[in-house]
């Protein structure tokens, strides 16, 4: 009693398209509902006002500066240390046991809860550190949480670069820092690009361990070592605490349009840059 | 009569100077491994001022790893060890505060496969002039036109110098290859089965090419077309399983080889 291939083809094929689509509807829903509900909310004065009373009126400005600050810091920190650290490892080092841990741990890092980086910063940069609740707090924490993502693409892309290359560098005399500069990170920018844009994505949309380093202030930011609140953590304490839901998902809204835009943004940049590399 | 005129012209050296024939490279006493395996045994063989070297021999008899040992592309894998000198006009080129990269300049290599960087015709001529600080922009493009035009692929890139040099066919990306060696102005040319994956046109362009730059530059061409040897060369090297069987004028050893061993391979009786 064998199926008939032709069969076995149609079923296949009829099970990865239900897998596609189901995946699609997934984020075309998501992306629809939270748009119908907060689409309303999103007036220029939402935008362009701070919070009243606790977020029920006013709108959303210093969250939206709080989140770019300490986003953007963390991805400012993390992406030269993440690529220098792939670098290392890729080009300046044998595979000995040392970079297979240093890679291993990388590797837990990026599976560790964001709530306990969240923890640690609290622990470390906020108290230890005498940071407090603050923007630099937060980055540093998201900095370290998205390190590994970065370290792991940025280390693709980098053996990605064919070998042929780089002994074609060598031959040509160049040195290995400049082999490095010159052909490799150029040749593997785009893989770069993907993987620090990731991390934005990542660091905007992180919750936990923000609220535990950057804090909830209402205000605006007026230099790092303040504490701001980020969309992310607006949304769920608006919601958490039944302030406002139609605020709630305004501020969804916008977080899901800044993520899109980042996304299509830097999709954009990389074509680009890849077909003048050309 | 006249070699004679220029060797008593030279008293001052107090003996007889070869006149054409001025070794720039001498392997002395080489023998290559790769972790425990021995790669080439004891090679001493001398690369003259403006001739063409051809080195033959059957697959693995260490043809490859003689060529990347005269400019140190072996140091790229870890296991390789050596014994024995090269010397460059007298410098030994493995002594410990020999500057590599200038040994790479000095001595360039063009490879089996063409690889083009993933860049421009021009960014990839340019590169090594770049790389040893040329920044001038009317410098690299007279850099740029010399070395395409000694290659002889100046008049068929002249209007594309911006294309990406992957579209560039087959023998033109040999050809890119050798102008982007060119372009550093080496004194030894390396080649390594430079014409393997080319037609029977490029690959007479490319013969062309060498016949015109061995007025300015020593040329090492390692291959397996024991024809091309016998066409593009000057003198023959040949190998086997490591050890340098012979080494002579081309004419005599493909006329008239000393050893049994050549003799065998030359008229296809293995390899």
């Amino acid at each position: 009693m064998r199926i008939r291939p032709a069969i076995t083809q149609r079923i296949a094929v009829s099970l990865l398209w239900a897998a596609t689509a189901i995946t699609l509807s997934a984020l075309v829903f998501i992306v629809v509902y939270v748009l119908v509900h907060g689409l309303p909310r999103l007036t220029w004065t939402f935008l362009s006002e701070g919070p009243r009373s606790m977020g029920r009126e006013g709108g959303i400005l210093p969250m939206i500066v709080g989140t770019a600050w300490v986003a953007g810091l963390a991805v400012v920190i993390a992406a030269p240390i993440g690529v220098a650290t792939a670098v290392f490892l890729t080009e300046y080092t044998r595979e000995t046991r040392l970079t297979a841990i240093i890679r291993f741990g990388a590797d837990c890092l990026a599976g560790i809860p964001s709530i306990i980086f969240g923890l640690f910063g609290f622990v470390f940069f906020v108290i230890t550190l005498g940071m407090g609740l603050s923007v630099i707090s937060g980055a540093l924490t998201l900095a370290m949480m998205v390190l590994p993502t970065i370290i792991r693409t940025s280390e693709e892309a980098i053996r990605a670069v064919p070998r042929s290359y780089r002994e074609v560098s060598f031959g040509l005399g160049s040195t290995r820092w400049q082999m490095v500069t010159w052909v490799v990170l150029r040749c593997a920018l785009p893989g770069i690009g993907t993987g620090v844009v990731l991390s934005v994505g990542r660091s905007v949309s992180e919750t936990a361990a923000v609220m535990l380093t950057a804090g909830s202030a209402l205000g605006m930011p007026h230099s790092i070592f303040e504490s701001s609140r980020t969309l992310a953590l607006h949304f769920y304490i608006l919601s958490r605490e039944g302030i406002s839901m139609a605020n709630a998902y305004g501020t969804a809204a916008t977080l899901i349009i800044v993520i899109l835009a980042i996304n299509i943004a830097a999709y954009w940049l990389m074509r680009r840059f890849v077909a003048r590399a050309v | 009569m006249t070699a004679t005129a220029q060797t008593t012209r030279n008293p001052a050296a107090g003996q007889a100077i070869p006149p054409a024939a001025a070794p720039r490279m001498i392997v002395e006493d080489f023998s290559a491994f790769f972790d425990q395996r021995q790669v080439l045994r004891n090679i001493s063989l001398a690369i003259n001022a403006r001739e063409r070297l051809a080195i033959i021999g059957p697959a693995n008899s260490g043809k490859t790893t003689l060529l990347r040992s005269l400019n140190r592309l072996n140091d790229l894998e870890h296991t390789f060890r050596h014994t024995g000198r090269i010397l460059l006009d007298g410098q030994d080129i493995y002594a410990s505060d020999a500057d590599v990269p200038a040994l790479r300049r000095r001595v360039g290599m063009v490879y089996a496969v063409p690889i083009p960087l993933p860049w421009s015709v021009y960014d990839n001529v340019a590169y090594g002039p770049r790389l040893a600080g040329v920044r001038d922009r009317q410098r690299l493009d007279e850099i740029v036109e010399t070395a395409l035009r000694s290659a002889f692929l100046w008049d068929e890139v002249k209007d594309r110098l911006r294309d990406r040099a992957t579209n560039l066919s087959g023998g033109q990306q040999q050809r890119l290859c050798v102008a982007r060696v060119l372009a550093l102005e080496p004194e030894l040319l390396l080649l390594d089965e430079p014409c393997s994956g080319l037609d029977p046109i490029s690959t007479a362009k490319i013969e062309d090419a060498l016949l015109q730059l061995k007025s300015r530059y020593s040329i090492v061409l390692v291959t397996n077309n024991t024809k091309q040897a016998a066409r593009a060369s000057d003198r023959t090297a040949f190998l086997l399983m490591g050890e340098l069987v012979e080494c002579g004028p081309t004419a005599q050893v493909f006329t008239n080889p000393r050893d049994r061993r050549t003799s065998d391979y030359i008229t296809g009786h293995f390899g």
